[in-house]
């Protein structure tokens, strides 16, 4: 293998990596506040794409726009879904919930289909992101290069919403302890709203990536990156930002360096999540980066 | 509140849910199955065969002085449920004869049902060989992909001088894989070079980003890129294909022929050629042009291959019915096996031993986001 091709393939691994890394950030932050995995994740992800191609195509708005708002009708989605599935059963045992995700999930699934038929349909990519770079005999869609950097950046200003405000450190405590938290004075309830409000803004934010980066949207769209980003965030430690951002990295690169080295292979490209995962949960069961007190609370 | 919202949101989902196919034991009516994908990733396949059988059971809603009732099953693209979907049809709406599934592997999975419970099937675009091979109850009326693999591998050596050609191909797909076969043996022969395929890459269905199986590609070289697979996924991977710099022809088989295809593909599928069944552009028989009109005039645009292979399985029963003068599924079987010049929408239709229709292949293109017809090969 070549150094261009390698190096083509690294920047094709960083861009999907980055994708993986945040939409984990999304399940990592409700699952660090409530124990909770948010199966809905993908469909969450699934409804900002149709948001923000209908913003675009049916509103004929300017994609910035339309954006923004596929974005924040997305975290208003989210809360909601938080408050009708997940918040009657705070006090039911924590299966109840899961049962409750997996159904939710479901629900999002089947209405997507009765309301936007099961026919993949074109999502429009911005001028900006359309560009084809040369760096040597290396190209770059101009997109793969932005991905990146979003990611970075959001991460950034998701630490220091976490370390430096009060609000960040409410999180933190409803996350250590949610009955502690709610005895010091902390409106739990609210910071779970807020927890999954950015979760779901996050999660409306890479799919919306993913979308421009793979413009076939469908109802059942989110399922995979749902499943493989949930499982970024186990490999890097679930609970833990810095880790999903780790596990994100690991996955997207890790698959594309396997079918680049091994095409005999490529059929195999899900199973290496799996497997990815067992290994992990067999060598360090708490992730990468996870803390070893994530599993004591019961 | 917020609790009432959530029941009526779930209420309203289920509700929305159709109702359809309410079992029956009436013996004036001749039930006819249809186990098609509409959802899933091949719903947009489904969704045009069925809209071909909905218009031929329009058109012709009786036989033998009985009314044909069509009961529609969605099999999600996925085999498993394809059998489900065929059992289901037996089981609880007693059909007399069954049309499907788009999609070979979906076919191969509810074959083995209706063979044992003994009721005739004839599917409209299952392409892969063994799907009618060693099921006596198997039938259908487009070619195979021995033929069609065959047509490619020409057109890439004739038409476009390609000495080396790379396939990409689905994995899970039986039809994908088939034809990839059959594509490869005939460019070997065809070029007489052992080694003229270059590159064999593999994807799974479902999959997204290509990238790195596109760079193996783009490394090997090739004159041409092989690349069978469902209209979704192919789509995507020509996109990523030509935004990795790779401008090669691109070819593949019928399935791409969709709106979805051309929806989702944008620039990038122009210029791409595939083989199909059947082309408005270029109608072969009187019933294809009565077909092309009727069509026309329920849906307001111009017939695919898919609605015309769902049309014509239908009249295809039809016909067996009235020869056998029985709507038995035992006599219906034994009918359909003797199908000889039959006059359809996309061709003359003879069955052979196996089953299977001989029939010519379409060559179509991308133009300008649509699809051109640019020749058609005789087996």
């Amino acid at each position: 293998m070549s150094g261009t091709e390698f190096t083509q393939h690294i920047f094709n691994g960083i861009a999907l990596g980055s994708l993986y890394a945040l939409i984990a950030i999304g399940y990592t932050m409700v699952y660090g506040i409530l124990r909770l995995i948010n199966f809905a994740h993908g469909e969450i992800l699934m409804s900002a794409m149709f948001f923000a191609m209908f913003g675009v195509t049916l509103f004929s708005l300017p994609w910035p726009v339309a954006f923004l708002l596929a974005i924040l009708l997305t975290a208003a989605f989210g809360i909601s879904i938080e408050r009708m599935a997940y918040r009657p059963l705070r006090n039911a045992p924590r299966i109840s919930v899961l049962i409750s995700a997996i159904g939710v999930s479901f629900l999002l699934q089947n209405l997507g289909l009765v309301v936007f038929g099961a026919r993949p349909k074109a999502f429009p990519r911005p001028d900006m992101f359309n560009q084809l770079w040369h760096l040597g005999d290396v190209s770059v869609l101009s997109l793969n290069l932005y991905i990146p950097i979003f990611t970075v950046l959001l991460l950034i200003g998701l630490t220091w919403f976490i370390n430096k405000t009060r609000t960040g450190m409410a999180m933190r405590a409803a996350s250590k302890d949610l009955d502690t938290a709610r005895l010091m004075g902390i409106d739990v309830d609210k910071i779970i709203s807020i927890t999954f409000g950015i979760g779901s803004a996050l999660a409306a934010f890479g799919g919306i990536m993913w979308a421009m980066k793979y413009p076939s949207i469908h109802p059942l769209v989110g399922l995979f990156p749902g499943l493989k980003c949930f499982i970024a965030a186990v490999v890097g430690g679930i609970g833990n930002v810095p880790g999903a951002m780790l596990g994100g990295f690991i996955l997207g690169v890790g698959e594309i360096m396997l079918v680049a080295f091994m095409p005999e292979l490529s059929g195999y490209r899900d199973a290496f999540a799996f497997v990815l995962l067992i290994f992990i949960l067999l060598a360090k069961p708490t992730g990468i980066l996870g803390e070893k007190t994530a599993e004591v609370k019961s | 509140m917020f609790k009432k919202l959530g029941f009526a949101v779930l209420a309203l989902a289920l509700i929305a849910f159709p109702l359809a196919g309410c079992g029956g034991g009436d013996d004036d009516v001749i039930r006819i199955g249809v186990y098609e994908p509409m959802t899933g990733v091949n719903a947009a396949g489904g969704e045009m065969t069925v809209e071909g059988i909905e218009l031929a059971n329009e058109l012709f809603p009786e036989i033998l002085g009985k009314q044909i009732e069509i009961i529609v099953v969605d099999n999600k693209s996925e085999p498993q449920e394809a059998a489900n979907a065929v059992s289901r049809l037996i089981d609880r709406d007693n059909v007399h004869a069954i049309i499907g599934s788009y999609g070979s592997s979906l076919s191969m999975a509810g074959g083995p049902v209706a063979e044992e419970a003994g009721i005739p099937v004839v599917g409209c675009s299952p392409t892969n060989p063994l799907v009618t091979l060693g099921n006596d109850y198997y039938f259908r009326v487009c070619f195979i992909d021995p033929f069609q693999g065959t047509v490619m591998a020409n057109y890439a050596v004739n038409e476009l001088g390609a000495k080396t050609a790379a396939i990409i191909k689905d994995v899970t797909q039986d039809y994908s894989v088939g034809l990839s076969n059959f594509f490869k043996q005939a460019f070997v022969e065809l070029t007489g070079d052992a080694d003229s395929i270059v590159a064999e890459i593999n994807y799974n269905t479902g999959d997204q980003d290509f990238t790195p199986q596109l760079q193996t590609a783009k490394a090997a070289n090739p004159d041409v890129i092989f690349a069978p697979g469902n209209y979704a996924e192919s789509a995507l991977l020509i996109k990523q294909a030509r935004e990795a710099d790779i401008t090669v022809p691109i070819l593949g088989g019928d399935t791409w022929e969709a709106p979805d295809f051309l929806d989702v593909g944008g620039d990038a599928v122009e210029g791409v050629v595939y083989s199909t069944h059947f082309t408005a552009q270029a109608p072969v028989t009187a019933r294809s042009n009565e077909f092309l009109d009727a069509y026309r005039n329920k849906f307001g645009a111009e017939a695919n291959a898919f609605a015309a292979l769902g049309y014509d399985a239908y009249l295809v029963i039809l016909d067996a019915i009235e020869r056998a003068n029985s709507h038995d599924p035992g006599d219906i079987r034994d009918a359909l096996a003797d199908t000889q010049i039959f006059e359809g929408a996309t061709g003359i239709i003879t069955l052979d031993e196996n089953g299977d229709a001989t029939k010519s292949a379409i060559i179509n293109t991308v133009e300008n986001g649509e699809f051109v017809y640019l020749t058609t090969v005789h087996p």
